[in-house]
């Protein structure tokens, strides 16, 4: 499959301090990649950097098009939605008003309307909740409403920050379960950076540990399942 | 007796309409400050110099022997139209480069572009008061037993008018979310696609045609020359406080409510007459802020060291 | 880099100081008369701006509205000199007191004010202020105002009006910038500077705010109400049109291009006061706000951190074109 996203020797800071070197990684169409790593490892980074929301330097190149310098609206009118650490809702509009965002950049009126019946079914509790202002909504809800946001931009690149941050269990399986069967029937690309790594490791194809700001280890999750420092650090056997 | 209380009932309910008339010249010029507070999060010192320059085109427009002389509403909507375009334009070129700027640099930027545009008007147009027209005749009408002109019940229809456009616009229109989503969260509205620099562009070109409503209800009255706004500012930032800094339905309630109080105020309490309302508005913004900070309708914010 | 050792500087900073004071004693017997009028002036707007800028500079609350403080201490000088025949220079420290206890009781309530807020209510204050200053007629004359005693010569010094006006002026700014340099060294000045890097840092180093914030707002009113006395006795005049609006901002205006937070930039931000609107007149005999206006949104974009900041830049591109590396 041809390649839908690269990063080249991407070094990005915030001020003086310096949070990635020189990291490099590229993601196929319709696959999968896990963003591994400790805290402040540069997880979070990488993926500002993809959508230039942090000062850098290198080159990110996405379908073949170069978007290192492009504004952040731009990188996501490209096809690449980004569900943002901590979910980046709009808490003071409706869930109905957040969806409707989703589909902002969007005219095809017609298929909007029925991706977003695609996304009740997916998230059946959205639909219960469309009138209340999001801030209410629970963590788990929450959730679902960026994952539905965010598939109603109808990307062809899916970046999630920590997906699983303050989710149960039961409902952290839900949402990759719903991520792995996006990228098998839609062949939607999904690039999450996590903490959980053995879910992650589970759902995506690919993974890449980073550490203080640089990729040490990359491959096939079946081979880094196996890497004794994954186990040790990661997995935790 | 009955009389007696009658007449005190009716001259009290004329002050009031009136009151609601001059507060809703507040309620517009306050409502421009919230757009522009909750959207790029400045307040906006020049509001008053602003909306006094639209109201000059006007004039010119208008009024001025060298000018086009057009008629009333045309010129209206054609100054609505400049003035949207020159708040676009301000935002775009003055406002843009400080967003991330402190506190004190983007408050003398606006503070900048006051003095200029009150030299500006000057050098333009000259320092002396003119006349402007009135959009309503101020004959007096008659409701009952209490009396008020047609000019009162048209400010108040007008900007009621323009309340529900935005209404509308904000609500049931691509553009209106995508300015409430800059002003919620800037961030996360461009990954979703939202050209935020753009929204905030447009929220000041709303707020400058409100500037510019506010000012063409004011001259009528007040004359027009280039110092007019600078009471109504302060009128206004009173009442933007008084219904909460991020309040649309705050600038609006707390606007027709200042206007009721002061003009009660000045009536019946011989030191608050004339000049002496700007103290009542002074006392509002202090009152307010040391009891209720955030106003009538406006959120919380936690700030106690 | 440093350019000279740390005697070498503060010797420096020493020879600097004196300088200036020789300069500020020598100037007038170059200058004519009308000039010295001018620099008397710049020496009232230079307390101002030295107290507006421990009030922002120091403690980074924002005031538009010192022209109010102004007012209280020209109004204070009017109605002592004129209705009550005390002497004008006598009633400089008066205004001052006036002006800075309404400061300090203004500080308390300011404290649960910050940043906008305070522009907010500070702004309205000097909007309304003249209002405040036509209503008591009685005690203030009214839109007519008040006339105070023509400036002459005291103790038998043979000057002009101007040369007094001058030297009267300047010297209480030279006393007072002792004052602030020595305030602002101390204890003081480092708690000041505290609560306006951190708040929250300031307390837990035992800051207390309250008494540091409202200090800071009482010590700048007492400044700007000597400078409103000093203003009054100079133009021999006040009324309520004398202390607009315009004037609480372009105080900010001088406090800002002079440089927060440093003393060296004073002398700038008071002469920008006297002379921009009067230099922008010459340029445009209509419209000198709008290069005024336009000349501070062009500081505010280009050199936030004023005259003080240049000169610190400067001394920085200097230490490191002269600083010899060590010969091995």
């Amino acid at each position: 499959m041809p390649v839908l996203l690269e990063l080249e020797d991407v070094s990005a800071r915030y001020g003086p301090i310096r949070a990635l070197h020189g990291v490099s990684l590229s993601l196929e169409e319709g696959s999968t990649l896990a963003l591994l790593g400790a805290n402040g490892a540069g997880k979070t980074t990488t993926l500002r950097a993809v959508s230039n929301l942090v000062r850098k330097t290198g080159e990110v190149t996405f379908s073949g098009r170069r978007i290192s310098h492009r504004s952040p609206e731009g990188i996501a009118r490209l096809g690449i939605s980004h569900v943002p650490q901590g979910r980046g809702i709009l808490a003071e509009l409706t869930v109905e008003e957040n969806l409707r965002l989703g589909a902002y950049t969007r005219r095809d009126r017609a298929s909007i309307r029925s991706d977003l019946e695609g996304v009740y079914d997916h998230f059946p509790r959205l639909r219960e909740r469309l009138r209340q202002p999001a801030g209410t909504l629970s963590g788990g809800e929450q959730q679902m409403l960026a994952l539905g946001r965010a598939l109603l931009q109808r990307p062809r690149l899916l970046m999630l920050d920590e997906p699983s941050l303050g989710l149960a269990p039961l409902l952290v399986r839900e949402i990759f379960g719903v991520l792995a069967r996006l990228n098998g029937e839609e062949g939607l690309a999904v690039l999450v950076v996590e903490q959980d790594a053995a879910v992650a490791l589970r759902t995506c194809a690919f993974a890449c540990v980073l550490e203080v700001g640089r990729v040490v280890l990359a491959g096939p999750s079946d081979e880094l399942r196996e890497h004794e420092s994954v186990r040790q650090a990661y997995l935790g056997y | 007796m009955t009389v007696l209380l009658a007449a005190a009932w009716s001259e009290v309910a004329q002050q009031v309409v009136s009151g609601l008339a001059t507060g809703s010249i507040y309620a517009s010029l306050a409502l421009g400050i919230v757009i522009i507070y909750r959207s790029t999060g400045v307040i906006n010192f020049a509001q008053g110099e602003m909306a006094t320059f639209s109201t000059f085109i006007a004039w010119w427009l208008i009024e001025d022997p060298n000018g086009p002389d057009w008629p009333y509403w045309a010129a209206f909507v054609v100054v609505l139209v400049i003035s949207f375009a020159g708040g676009v334009l301000l935002e775009r070129v003055l406002i843009r480069p400080v967003e991330q700027a402190p506190v004190l640099t983007i408050v003398m930027v606006t503070l900048g572009l006051a003095i200029a545009l009150n030299g500006l008007i000057g050098w333009i147009w000259g320092a002396e008061t003119r006349s402007f027209p009135g959009a309503f005749s101020t004959r007096p009408i008659h409701v009952g037993s209490v009396t008020f002109s047609i000019q009162d019940a048209g400010f108040i229809a007008v900007m009621l008018a323009a309340v529900l456009c935005l209404y509308l616009f904000f609500r049931f229109t691509k553009a209106g979310l995508g300015l409430r989503a800059a002003a919620a969260g800037g961030e996360a509205s461009r990954l979703l696609g939202v050209r935020v620099g753009w929204m905030l562009a447009l929220g000041w070109g709303i707020a400058t045609m409100l500037g510019a409503l506010s000012g063409m209800m004011t001259a009528p009255t007040a004359f027009l020359d280039p110092n007019m706004m600078q009471g109504v500012l302060l009128y206004a930032f009173a009442a933007a406080v008084l219904g909460g800094l991020d309040s649309p339905i705050g600038a609006v309630v707390g606007g027709l409510a200042l206007g009721v109080l002061l003009n009660l105020l000045g009536t019946y309490v011989d030191f608050f007459g004339g000049q002496m309302r700007l103290v009542g508005g002074l006392l509002v913004i202090l009152g307010v802020l040391l009891i209720r900070p955030q106003g009538l309708f406006g959120r919380v914010a936690v700030r106690r060291v | 880099m440093r350019l000279l050792t740390v005697r070498g500087e503060v010797l420096g900073k020493a020879a600097a100081a004196g300088a200036f004071v020789l300069a500020v004693a020598l100037v007038p017997l170059a200058l004519a008369d009308y000039q010295a009028y001018e620099f008397a002036l710049v020496g009232a707007y230079f307390v101002a701006v030295c107290g507006l800028n421990i009030l922002t500079g120091y403690t980074g609350q924002i005031s538009l509205g010192h022209g109010a403080f102004m007012a209280l201490g020209g109004y204070t000088t009017a109605i002592l000199a004129t209705d009550h025949g005390i002497d004008p220079v006598w009633t400089i420290p008066i205004g001052g007191l006036v002006a800075g206890l309404a400061g300090f009781a203004f500080g308390i309530p300011a404290l649960r004010l910050s940043g906008l807020y305070l522009a907010l209510v500070t702004f309205g204050i000097a909007v309304a202020a003249p209002a405040l200053a036509r209503k008591l007629e009685g005690l203030t004359g009214g839109s007519t105002g008040k006339n105070v005693p023509l400036p002459k010569a005291h103790w038998g010094l043979r000057l002009s009006s101007n040369d007094w006006l001058y030297y009267q002026n300047w010297t209480v700014a030279l006393v007072l910038l002792l004052a602030a340099w020595l305030l602002l060294r101390g204890r003081t000045g480092r708690a000041f500077r505290a609560v306006r890097d951190s708040e929250v840092a300031a307390v837990s180093f035992g800051v207390h705010l309250p008494t540091y914030k409202t200090l800071a707002f009482g010590v700048s009113a007492f400044y700007a109400g000597v400078a409103g006395s000093l203003f009054a006795i100079t133009v021999a005049y006040v009324n309520p049109d004398s202390y607009p609006i315009k004037l609480s901002v372009y105080l900010v205006v001088g406090a800002v291009a002079a440089g927060l937070g440093s003393l060296w930039g004073l002398v700038f931000g008071a002469a920008l006061i006297e002379y921009l609107p009067t230099k922008a007149a010459d340029i445009s005999s209509t419209a000198p706000d709008v290069i005024f206006g336009a000349v501070l949104i062009a500081v505010m974009l280009l050199l936030p951190s004023g005259a003080a900041g240049l000169l610190r830049r400067l001394w920085a591109f200097a230490a490191r074109l002269y600083t010899r590396p060590r010969v091995q």
